[in-house]
């Protein structure tokens, strides 16, 4: 049994101008111990299906549709009070910008001993020496001295480690890191990346990765999920993903990444953008921009079909 | 730290100067000294006398000089008025004034922040909305309506509550006066404290509100959520800090201005401080009382100012990391 | 484009939906207009001409409002201590308060403007001490800042020429109080713009600093200028209303509704409640109607909060 299991979700966003489905039909799992990447352009939706799991969509998004499954129960229909005890107890988050998601005014040992005493029965001093070696171990020097500082005293890549150890630290079984390495410099990145693979290898913890970088995809993940406009398109593992593309989509994804080892002429792009919500075409959302659509495509909406070794959203693998 | 607060005294200094020279510029050249206290018909010889008496024949800098040094030592000059030293009229009331002021001030953030508090976590249950409305009341009277109203139903209406003058007072030491002392003296305190202190509670509570409003939309209230806080916590423990420290360092801001609303609320209720000196004082261009209202409120002012300052130093550790 | 397809234009703009679906703006404006065209039109519509001394007789002094025994309909909310009508003299003197409040919010705004632009755009020094400034005095209320400049104006002025000049004082004082809301939000609003890209490609083809300033920043300052004329206007028509209740404001022989309300407050104690309480509940509705717009004037034009 998968440890979490999305089915058919959908969110929605009522507005002036109608609903707005944000997410359409989303269904996917990750297994104990398992990374799953997911990505897309910006507005995809990859933050909002985290968003939506933990039960922190913001108003007025609600869930209008589908479930999710935690260890084989409910999660997404549970009262308040519930589904805040398994926020970082059970799912843990990591944000994607160190500088505003700690509050500047705690210091950073009480953050974390607050979290823990929420989640276990601990004493202050227990909280304390915990607090000081998941510091440790997330690399951050001195820790038994830094954990009377204040946010503000750290660096930015400091505070990412602090915010991991923050996730981590109720010791749940699934931790969604939304864009983790996104507002860092491209040096520090890949030690975040390392500790995050380290972490979550050893306490066994599985992890949904959500960025727009396909590279920290290929070294970190075991599956990917590339989402487009609400849908996730094509889900598979890595290498496959990677090597063999079954969407257009994603082959365009693949092909636009510039390479070290050809000069090209020009980069290759994908024409065209991605939809608007209140704009979404009929059939394949991405038939606009595709450059092997057909008929089909205009009318009727594929689901996901297997395709090789991956499964795509895609017309072309109506065959098997 | 020391060098923090060393920096604002001396940002302080020429704040206090201008002043000084505004205040001392209204007594020096506005209005006429010899006429007033003299009247219509005096005699050369009795101008020259005065105008030496009160060093008006002096060059600009050294009645300056004696100005600011006569100001110093607490002799403002006489009013043209009542013909008293100012310093001790104003000593006089300053005690009626400031225990009006702190009632008030005490009063607005007592029911001004919890009001806000609540509002800002329950954004729109009946309750909350029912809040706003009186606030919005709070901002649209005048203070000296809700005197009037005030009055008008406690005192002519039901004769529960005195509508002017302080009640009995009892002297404390050489210089202060309080009314807690009796049961009148309180009541009479009453109504006025309320009037003024109406418009601070809505100001307060519309300010904590905001804050909190604005502090629970932030990524580090989202983390907190996320990681699986109580409501409790998250609401009394992370958002309240944050709301507070902005607020309280207004509030210090806002107590001066109560100082000065005072003015209005002394006036409809004839209570004897120094607000209503002033306004008496306006009304028939008594410029020595003026300059040193001017003078002492900027004195206020600025010891608020600093006071804050400190505050905010003591609660927000980002400031404590000068280098 | 023709007249009617803007009009409707305007109509359906999310700005005017927003107007149309909330009650509270609606009534708001609703009685905000009624007040303000009960003002205007008083010369053509009130019963009675309160300053026209040959007209009042005695007699008729101290009558009360409809409801109470001894009333009639001549004279609906009553009469004063020397037979003037409450209603009429109302009416009048809602077109003062409300003439000096909008004189003075605009003096405000055009020396805010004037001032913030300065301060955000030329930045440095200029910047430091206009802003300091305006800080000190926005420590002080600004009650008490039109007090005193009121109080040494007047004092300054030869006696003679005080009551011809007294409105102006008015509205020079509290609107010397209130620039500094409006310079502080322009100057805010102008650091941002300032640095914008559109500026500097402005800058670099040699466009001269007022020209910028004028044509690209300042429409893009309008919005919170507007939210804080509104309320500024609430406010400097009970500053004007506080002065004269303090006897430092307009003079006697043109009342505004604090005016009004300082000669009945000395008949409170008799029983003669309606002098001042008519003024005052008319004052509260103004200004009650023009904050309920300025806070959804607030709203919605803060994208944030839709």
């Amino acid at each position: 049994m998968p440890l979490l299991d999305v089915q058919g979700l959908t969110v929605e966003f009522p507005t002036r101008r109608g609903v707005l489905r944000a997410l359409d039909q989303v269904s996917f799992s990750i297994d104990t111990g398992e990374i799953l990447g997911v990505v897309g352009e910006s507005g995809a939706g990859k933050s909002l299906t985290g968003a939506a799991i933990v039960g922190l969509l913001e108003r007025p998004g609600r869930i209008a549709a589908g479930e999710i499954r935690l260890d084989g129960t409910r999660i997404d229909n549970l009262a308040p009070e519930s589904l805040r005890r398994i926020r970082g107890r059970r799912i843990g988050t990591i944000f994607q910008d160190p500088l505003t998601t700690l509050n500047p005014l705690y210091t950073i040992g009480r953050q974390l001993t607050e979290t823990m005493q929420t989640h276990a029965r601990l004493s202050d001093a227990e909280a304390r020496r915990k607090a000081i070696a998941w510091l440790e171990r997330v690399g951050i020097p001195a820790a038994a001295q830094r954990i009377d500082a204040y946010p503000h005293e750290f660096s930015g890549g400091q505070r990412q480690r602090v915010v991991i150890a923050l996730a981590l630290c109720a010791e749940p079984a699934l931790v969604i890191a939304d864009e983790p390495t996104t507002a860092l410099d491209v040096s520090i990145q890949a030690q975040i990346i390392a500790l995050l693979k380290d972490l979550t290898r050893d306490h066994g913890t599985a992890v949904m990765l959500v960025t727009h970088d396909m590279g920290v995809i290929a070294e970190t993940a075991d599956r990917v999920a590339v989402m487009y406009a609400g849908r996730i398109v094509e889900i598979g593992p890595v290498a496959a993903v990677i090597r063999q593309p079954a969407h257009p989509y994603t082959d365009g994804l693949m092909a636009s990444i510039p390479s070290l080892e050809h000069r090209v002429e020009r980069l290759r792009q994908i024409d065209g953008a991605m939809p608007r919500l209140d704009a979404i075409p009929s059939g394949c959302r991405f038939n606009p921009r595709c450059p092997q659509a057909f008929a089909r495509c205009t009318e009727q909406q594929p689901e996901l079909l297997p395709a090789g070794a991956t499964h795509a959203a895609c017309w072309l693998h109506a065959d098997g | 730290m020391f060098a923090f607060i060393g920096s604002r005294l001396l940002q302080a200094i020429p704040v206090l100067l201008v002043v000084g020279f505004i205040a001392f510029a209204l007594f020096d050249y506005v209005g006429d000294p010899v006429s007033i206290l003299l009247g219509q018909d005096y005699t050369e010889a009795q101008r020259v006398a005065l105008v030496h008496q009160l060093g008006l024949d002096q060059p600009f800098f050294v009645q300056y000089g004696r100005f600011l040094w006569t100001a110093l030592h607490g002799n403002f000059g006489i009013s043209y008025r009542l013909a008293q030293p100012v310093g001790s009229l104003i000593a006089e009331r300053l005690p009626a004034t400031l225990e009006l002021a702190i009632t008030a001030s005490v009063l607005a953030f007592a029911i001004g922040v919890p009001m806000g508090i609540y509002t800002g976590i329950h954004r729109t249950s009946f309750l909350s909305r029912g809040f706003m409305i009186v606030s919005l009341a709070g901002v649209s009277l005048p203070t000296f309506l809700l005197g009037i109203l005030l009055i008008l139903v406690f005192s002519v209406g039901l004769g529960w509550l005195p509508s002017f003058g302080r009640g009995p007072v009892v002297h404390l030491g050489q210089w202060w006066s309080t009314g807690f002392t009796s049961w009148a003296g309180i009541r009479a305190l009453i109504l006025p404290a309320i009037t003024l202190g109406l418009f601070q509670m809505t100001l307060i509570m519309r300010l904590v509100r905001a804050e909190m409003l604005e502090v629970l939309r932030t990524d580090y209230i989202k983390f907190a959520r996320a990681r699986g806080l109580t409501n409790r916590a998250i609401n009394f423990g992370h958002a309240l800090k944050n709301t507070l420290v902005p607020v309280i360092t207004i509030m210090g801001l806002q107590f001066g201005g109560i100082v000065a609303f005072s003015l209005v609320t002394e006036t409809v209720f004839q209570w004897p401080g120094v607000g209503l000196l002033l306004v008496q004082s306006v009304a028939v261009a008594d410029i020595p009382v003026m300059s040193a209202y001017l003078m002492l409120i900027a004195l206020v002012f600025v010891l608020i100012n600093l006071i804050v300052d400190l505050l905010y130093y003591a609660v927000d550790p980002r400031l404590r990391v000068r280098r | 484009m023709p007249p009617r397809s803007l009009v409707s234009k305007a109509w359906n703009s999310d700005f005017a939906y927003n107007f149309r679906r909330s009650p509270v703006a609606v009534i708001a404006a609703l009685i905000a207009l009624v007040l303000v065209l009960g003002a205007f039109l008083a010369p053509w519509i009130a019963p009675h001409d309160p300053m026209d001394v040959a007209s009042l007789s005695l007699l008729d002094s101290f009558k009360p409002p409809i409801g109470m025994p001894d009333a009639d309909w001549s004279n609906p909310l009553g009469t004063d201590n020397q037979g003037r009508d409450v209603l009429s003299a109302i009416m009048y003197g809602m077109r003062i308060s409300l003439v000096v409040g909008c004189l003075s919010v605009l003096f405000a705004i055009v020396v805010g403007i004037a001032f913030g632009l300065l301060a955000g755009y030329a930045g440095g020094f200029t910047d430091a001490v206009l802003m300091r400034i305006a800080d000190v005095q926005l420590t002080f209320p600004s009650i008490l800042t039109a007090l005193l400049v009121d109080g040494v104006i007047s004092a300054a002025l030869p006696r003679t020429m005080r009551d011809a000049l007294q409105i102006y004082v008015i509205i020079f004082a509290i609107g010397i109080s209130l620039w500094p809301n409006f310079a502080r939000t322009v100057r805010g609003s102008t650091l941002v713009e300032r640095n914008k890209d559109y500026v500097m490609a402005a800058r670099v083809i040699g466009v001269p600093s007022w020209r910028i300033m004028m044509s690209h920043v300042l429409p893009n300052v309008t919005g919170p200028v507007m939210v804080i004329g509104t309320l500024g206007l609430g406010l400097a028509i009970i500053a004007e209303a506080t002065l004269s209740f303090l006897g430092v404001g307009l003079p006697p022989t043109e009342p505004s509704l604090g005016t009004l309300i300082r000669f009945g407050d000395d008949f409170l104690f008799s029983g003669q409640w309606w002098v001042s309480v008519f003024p005052g509940v008319t004052l509260i509705l103004m200004v009650l109607a023009i904050n309920l717009l300025g806070d959804w004037l607030r709203d919605a034009l803060n994208p944030r909060l839709r």
